[in-house]
């Protein structure tokens, strides 16, 4: 018998594990893919290494500063800021037509270009930093919560398109909601990219993961791969244990999973019709080019460029077509400010992202998907070489992964990597012991899950 | 343990929560939150490591005892008293 068992060997369970297992409890944590990470992978092909989802780590904060989510979750692991070496970002951009902000992890950056594009902003955008100062926003109990991020932006912000140019970047780091997003996430987001901002370990996510699990494990952890769960089997409203995949019965006396609020629901067998319209309807495709050159050697410098191709930037699940590429992110691993050490990556790497519809990919048969990845590839490159230089020529080698693989290894629904649009930021369900942690429960990102696994675990999973 | 003891190893405690914080010139009258960068969950932790370590219970209409190192150790007194230290 278990004292709790997690479901998925992500960033968020690995970090509730952690806890249960520093505070003595038989934790096992079971993940059905025959790796660690989930929505925060790594792999490796042709002898280069990979990482799934990482572009940047966010809430970037320098070693001794003790506030923020980074220090927090620092502590709460017991790690120590060494042990994730991170880079700072070399500066990124926010690219719409005819205009760039630059910004990077001091905001004075981003004060100044707004000082410079939209100078009656200015007054405006301090009084939208003091409000963001002012919400509490670890506190999943605040009324303010769900607000409309747009409606607050409308009351400080007077140009629309400054309006547009801020909620970019947040919403692709993201937003599960389509078009707006609520306010509560909008300050999480903004604080994690404009106030705290980007870094990068050197050996990129991997590093990530391996601290973890050896902590974990170190701890007395159990982990076990290729061990999905199938079932969750409830008596009188409590769940007893689980069911693995291959039928293998595991009791617990609590249940924390990551896998998704419809995901988890449908697991349990006193559920007959989990509510499917509330799954996440945002997913990308993300293409990662190699090259054989350094992005700085043809001019690019930028850590991300989050672009958009109007003045109206849309944050919507694509409704014709396969993809959107009228916005996306361009994120090149190589321009962190990497220790002399370290040096510089083997390859040179551009990677961009964009908007996909999973079900249109899903739907495709193996040849056509096949020759899709290529062509959506093209159409990708094609729209963010307006906003970057022309790197094609330097290409080397391609990877390109849809919504179909995302749901494929991480078992997501829809491939949706930033979960449901409404959270359940108290990590409940309808069984008393029975909770929720990872994008579901209310924080994206590697930061936001570790933090999500973290607080979830202090919150229902510590008392005997 | 001594009242002592019981400070010793709640400065322990908290080089293990917050090893980043400087300890050695904690004030016992002044509280925790005044001196050292400590949140909340910071001090759920304290709980828990006295729990792991000494399988000390404390309730939580309690916790507002362990505001400073003075009330800390007055109220954990009697609870570690016949605790050996290790």
């Amino acid at each position: 018998m278990y004292d709790t068992i997690i479901i998925g060997a992500g960033m968020s369970g690995l970090a509730a594990g952690i806890r249960l297992a520093h505070f003595d409890q038989r934790v096992c944590i079971l993940e059905r893919h025959y790796t660690i990470g989930g929505l925060n992978s790594f792999y490796r092909m042709g002898g280069r290494d990979y990482d799934v989802g990482l572009h940047a780590m966010t809430n970037f904060a320098r070693q001794g500063d003790k506030r923020g989510p980074l220090a927090k979750l620092i502590r709460q692991l017991r790690f120590r800021w060494e042990d994730f070496k991170l880079a700072e970002q070399i500066g990124s951009s926010i690219r719409f037509p005819n205009i760039s902000l630059d910004f990077g992890n001091d905001i004075s950056l981003l004060e100044s270009e707004i000082a410079k594009h939209f100078p009656h902003c200015v007054d405006g955008f301090q009084k939208l930093c003091g409000a963001l100062l002012d919400y509490d926003d670890l506190d999943g109990n605040n009324p303010l919560f769900n607000r409309s991020a747009r409606e607050f932006l409308v009351e400080t912000i007077p140009d629309p398109l400054l309006r547009e140019m801020i909620l970019c970047p947040l919403m692709w780091y993201g937003n599960a909601r389509e078009d707006d997003m609520d306010f509560g996430q909008f300050c999480i987001m903004f604080r994690a990219c404009y106030l705290e901002g980007f870094a990068r370990p050197f050996k990129g996510v991997r590093l990530i993961l391996k601290n973890l699990v050896r902590k974990f494990r170190g701890l007395g952890g159990e982990l076990k791969l290729r061990s999905g769960v199938s079932r969750i089997h409830v008596d009188n409203g409590r769940a007893v244990g689980v069911v693995l995949d291959d039928g293998t019965e595991l009791a617990a006396k609590r249940i924390l999973s990551s896998a998704g609020t419809v995901e988890t629901m449908r697991m349990c067998d006193d559920i007959t019709t989990p509510q499917i319209a509330k799954a996440g309807q945002l997913s990308f495709i993300e293409s990662i080019s190699i090259l054989d050159r350094q992005p700085k050697d043809f001019g690019f410098d930028r850590t991300i460029v989050f672009y958009n191709d109007s003045e109206t930037f849309h944050w919507r699940r694509p409704q014709t077509g396969l993809c959107d590429a009228r916005t996306g992110v361009i994120c090149s691993p190589n321009n962190y400010q990497y220790d002399a050490e370290d040096g510089t990556l083997p390859d040179g790497v551009i990677r961009i992202t964009t908007l996909a519809d999973h079900d249109s990919w899903a739907a495709l048969d193996e040849v056509k998907y096949r020759a899709e990845k290529v062509a959506q590839y093209e159409l990708s490159v094609e729209s963010s070489v307006r906003f970057m230089p022309d790197f094609r020529r330097y290409v080397v080698d391609t990877d390109v992964f849809t919504p179909k693989t995302i749901r494929r290894f991480t078992y997501h629904d829809n491939g949706a990597v930033y979960g449901a649009p409404d959270k359940q930021l108290d990590g409940k369900t309808h069984l008393e012991n029975v909770y929720l942690c990872g994008t579901d429960q209310g924080f994206v990102g590697i930061v936001g899950a570790i933090l999500s696994g973290i607080s979830m675990a202090n919150r229902h999973c510590m008392t005997s | 343990m001594s009242p002592a003891e019981i400070r010793e190893e709640i400065i322990d405690i908290l080089s293990d929560i917050a090893p980043d914080e400087d300890l050695d010139d904690i004030v016992d009258e002044t509280s925790f939150r005044d001196q050292l960068e400590l949140d909340s969950m910071d001090f759920l932790d304290i709980v828990m490591e006295l729990r792991k370590r000494h399988r000390v219970q404390i309730p939580e209409e309690d916790y507002g005892n362990l505001a400073s190192m003075h009330s800390t150790v007055t109220y954990l007194e009697p609870k570690m008293r016949d605790i050996v230290k290790a």
